[in-house]
């Protein structure tokens, strides 16, 4: 591994990008490290730990914001925002149990420029839609701050989008403002049993589509719902859910309208807070495909696409091998595990995404698959080219984690 | 008309006016390219009416191809070009240039599906906000953000400008709804951004698209989520002694984890003007008014409107009205959607401003207002999106007065900069515009701005689109991409080499 830098402040992560600028060196931007194993297999002289800027700088429940330095724990965050009964709503996902990892790793920087989001991003945004403003230095050593701190603002252009989901490859985040939001109040789940993925998804769409106010909306085929705490109630069989979070008035209001609507889909149960929160933590995780099942070995792909196209991308991947699907997003959201190969799957699943639309990550997949094959999905040739310019206006010399997104990036 | 200074007009490109007139025309048949005096006079201004200038020509495409044909011939040569939609904007983001192009996408006008399986919308960017909601309301849906120009206000306008409304608390921006669009640069070339799904696979590039103020590209096709309507919605009327316990009040509810469906404030000019016209029932013996809406599951509804009341009487209200019926609710929205007009019966003109601040501060910038009031000689009468801070001073002048138009423009933008100094923001959804370009370097250093007009100089390396607009000095795009490097400093002795 290459030596680390670990700054304390702001001005001392602008003194190391100079000082990589000045000798020609590239910097490979970690905070804990959790996700380290995402992006292509690209080597970097140097390491930039901003680990060591930690620290919630402005918590402000009742104006439902947050600032912190960007390698502050999120672990540290979320506890803080627990005493007051908030949360970040984007929910994102644990990376941990996917690469074998602990659990519960991670900095706020990192969430946002991976861009993060889980189960509830369906109804509640990801990351990018909760990030107001931030702090950061350039690949060209200068420092510049973008976006506010309040909820609504659109002064000047929204660099915060920018910067989510850019991993670090145009600007190092050393200070960041994000909306938080109220907890609900209690949660619990409304399970089906046993549809298949059409007749589920078909399902979910219909929910989504009624007042019952879902605010998760997943399909677990046979083989995934077997790895939850579902697994008994499923006994062998697919398990569709769908979760109801607010008031408890709301929820038994919101029960009464889905259970009559998804009457004719099949067996119905309802599973209460406890439970329902552990399962949309599998969820989230993707627990079913953690490495602790699975192993590392096998590749595992996480494909964006529009709800209905769900189970099309998957029948197309069927087709050509041997996959398994957890669906999530009410459909619009797949982790397909395949079996090891040299390309890890790519080429069949690039193909079903090309013909059904949507984006496709290799989240996990050994290095040598992920130095062949294109880990983010390749934009088109304006896309690419714009992706090209923008780096090279905000990092010219390529310092900042070249290549861990594309090629020349 | 107070004194704005725009790009210089490119003399050797008006001098070209004719040969660029029949280009266009070759591209653009028919009736889709004006060139007369008269005919272009609609396009001289849009909502910001104190700025007015009539464009060189007015081109109306009504294809993605004429669209990447009018943008390719400018581009190649060197032709600026003002994009433009239904013109509600409030900060001057489609006030033409003399020498430019103005491109309105007016005929983009038709919905091109409806996928109520995949809840989303694909319109062309010329279809009404509400049009959208029209189209999908007999199946239960609505499209969420509400800009109060609704019924004018097109589609691709609110991506350009990042759109609100009195939802967005609980909803979000455009930029939260927004999944795709078929974006044409300014070389002409086509590029589609997003689609159905959600997220991007690499830049989010629809997100730095969506708010930039016609800056980037010219959208052509937008796809937008739908959500199901709610099944009901309630409104509780609360009026208070002070605006600060008025701010308590929002502080409370949002503590004890409600987010209101829509959370508005007036202050008692507004209120009285409002009442004068409309005669919503607003009780004129307060200094606040409340408007608190919930919206969802009857069931839930009923139970957080009981909360809010319990809330609001705590915090010192002295009328507290819960809506009994959706005729009542509608009556009590009637008078804060009828605000400005209503302000506009009591002065002749009337100067809306759109900063944001962290609610908290809002006694301390009301009472730098009220003070403010007596030095420009100008009454305000506020109108405020409690809920996110987003406030809408107004600021009442006589045009015909000379002076006052400048010293309401004065006034503004003092207000703005106390926005800023407070830690909130220029603009909380109007846009920046010509209006508050100047006001840019309050809130943002020159690295700062640097860093904005890099993304501009990736998608529009000539700065031919929209110039003039945004930003109070626009770089030349090679000076902003010189480096300055500190050659041969060491930093971090103390740590390993490279």
């Amino acid at each position: 591994m290459a030596d680390a830098i670990k700054p304390r402040e702001a001005t001392e992560v602008r003194e190391a990008v100079e000082a990589a600028i000045a000798e020609g060196k590239t910097l490979e931007v970690v905070g804990q490290g959790s996700k380290r194993a995402i992006g292509r297999a690209a080597q970097w002289d140097l390491t930039l730990d901003l680990s060591g800027l930690s620290g919630v700088t402005l918590y402000e429940p009742e104006e439902l914001v947050l600032s912190a330095r960007a390698g502050t724990p999120l672990a540290e965050i979320e506890a803080l925002m627990a005493e007051h009964r908030q949360q970040l709503a984007f929910e994102p996902i644990d990376y941990g149990p996917i690469f074998g990892a602990a659990a519960g790793r991670g900095t706020l920087g990192g969430v946002l420029a991976a861009n993060l989001s889980g189960p509830r991003r369906l109804v509640a945004g990801a990351a990018r839609d909760h990030f107001l403003g931030f702090s950061a230095v350039s690949g060209r050593g200068e420092r510049f701050k973008a976006g506010g701190r309040v909820v609504k603002n659109v002064t000047g252009y929204d660099l915060a989008k920018l910067a989510a989901g850019s991993w670090g490859t145009l600007a190092v985040l050393t200070d960041v403002t994000v909306k938080v939001l109220p907890r609900p109040e209690t949660e619990e789940s409304l399970l089906l049993f046993g549809l298949d993925d059409r007749a589920a998804i078909a399902a979910l769409s219909r929910a989504m589509g009624s007042t019952g106010e879902v605010s998760g909306a997943a399909h677990l085929p046979a083989a995934a719902a077997a790895k939850t705490v579902v697994a008994s109630l499923a006994g062998g069989r697919a398990v569709t859910a769908l979760r109801l979070e607010g008031v408890p008035p709301s929820i038994l209001h919101r029960r009464n309208v889905l259970q009559s609507l998804l009457k004719p889909c099949g067996e119905l149960a309802v599973l209460p807070e406890e439970a329902s929160r552990t399962l949309w933590r599998s969820i989230r995780d993707v627990t079913p495909f953690a490495a602790a099942v699975t192993g590392l070995e096998r590749p595992l792909w996480r494909i964006s696409t529009a709800p209905v196209q769900g189970p099309e991308i998957a029948a197309r991947i069927a087709a050509g091998t041997d996959v398994s699907i957890l669906y999530d997003w009410a459909g619009g959201l797949l982790w397909a595990l395949l079996p090891p190969s040299d390309d890890a799957g790519a080429g069949l699943v690039r193909a079903a995404v090309a013909a059904c639309g949507g984006h496709a990550t290799l989240i996990r997949a050994p290095a040598s698959a992920r130095a062949t094959v294109s880990v983010f999905e390749p934009p088109d040739p304006v896309a690419a080219m714009l992706t090209k310019r923008i780096k090279q206006n905000f990092d010219p010399q390529g310092v900042l984690n070249p290549g861990r997104m594309y090629a020349g990036v | 008309m107070s004194r704005l200074r725009m790009p210089e007009a490119d003399r050797t490109v008006l001098e070209r006016r004719e040969a660029i007139v029949a280009a266009l025309r070759a591209i653009v048949p028919g009736e889709g390219v004006i060139a007369g005096e008269r005919e272009m006079r609609p396009y001289e201004s849009d909502g910001l009416t104190a700025y007015r200038q009539l464009p060189m020509v007015v081109v109306l495409p009504d294809t993605t191809e004429q669209v990447s044909r009018v943008l390719r011939y400018c581009h190649e040569n060197r032709i600026r070009v003002v994009p433009r939609g239904a013109g509600t904007s409030l900060s001057g983001g489609a006030l033409p240039l003399a020498d430019g192009v103005l491109l309105g996408m007016g005929k983009f006008n038709r919905i091109r599906e409806i996928d109520l399986a995949n809840r989303v919308v694909v319109a062309e960017p010329g279809v009404t906000n509400l049009a959208i909601t029209r189209a999908v309301e007999d199946a239960g849906f609505y499209y969420a953000p509400d800009p109060s120009s609704q019924i004018a206000c097109t589609i691709g306008g609110n991506v350009a400008e990042n759109s609100g409304g009195v939802h967005c608390l609980k909803y979000g921006l455009t930029t939260n709804n927004v999944l795709g669009c078929e974006l044409v640069l300014m070389t002409g070339e086509v590029v589609r951004l997003g689609g159905k799904h959600l997220d991007s696979g690499g830049y989010d590039l629809l997100g730095v698209v969506t708010g930039s103020e016609g800056l980037l590209g010219v959208v052509t096709e937008v796809t937008v989520r739908i959500l199901r309507k709610p099944e009901t919605a309630r409104a509780v009327l609360v009026g208070f002694p002070s605006s600060e316990d008025a701010g308590a009040c929002v502080a409370r509810i949002i503590g004890a984890g409600i987010i209101p469906a829509g959370m508005e404030m007036m202050d008692r000019p507004a209120i009285q003007a409002a009442e004068d016209f409309v005669h919503a029932g607003y009780p004129l013996d307060v200094e606040a008014l409340l408007i608190v809406e919930l919206d969802g599951p009857r069931a839930e509804v009923d139970h957080l409107i009981e909360r809010v009341s319990e809330i609001a009487r705590a915090c010192g209200a002295t009328t507290l009205k819960a809506s009994t019926s959706e005729e009542e609710r509608l009556l009590f929205w009637a008078g804060r959607k009828a605000a400005f007009p209503a302000v506009g019966r009591i002065s002749p003109d009337y100067y809306c401003m759109d900063g944001t601040i962290p609610r908290a501060r809002l006694p301390q910038v009301l009472a730098r207002m009220r003070e403010m009031q007596q030095t420009y000689g100008l009454r305000v009468a506020n109108v405020f999106h409690a809920g996110d801070g987003n406030l809408h001073p107004l600021i009442l002048y006589d045009a015909n007065n000379p002076g006052e138009l400048e010293r309401a423009e004065a006034f503004g933008a003092e207000i703005l900069k106390l926005c800023v100094e407070v830690g909130g923001v220029l603009t909380g959804e109007h846009g920046v515009g010509v209006e508050k370009r100047d006001l840019m370097p309050a809130m943002f250093d020159e690295a700062d701005l640097a860093h904005q007009q890099r993304l501009k100089c990736a998608f529009d390396a000539e700065g031919l689109l929209n110039p003039g607009k945004v930003f109070p000095t626009l770089h030349r795009c090679a000076e902003l991409g010189r480096m300055h490097v500190r050659g041969g400093r060491i930093a971090f002795p103390d740590i390993p080499r490279f």
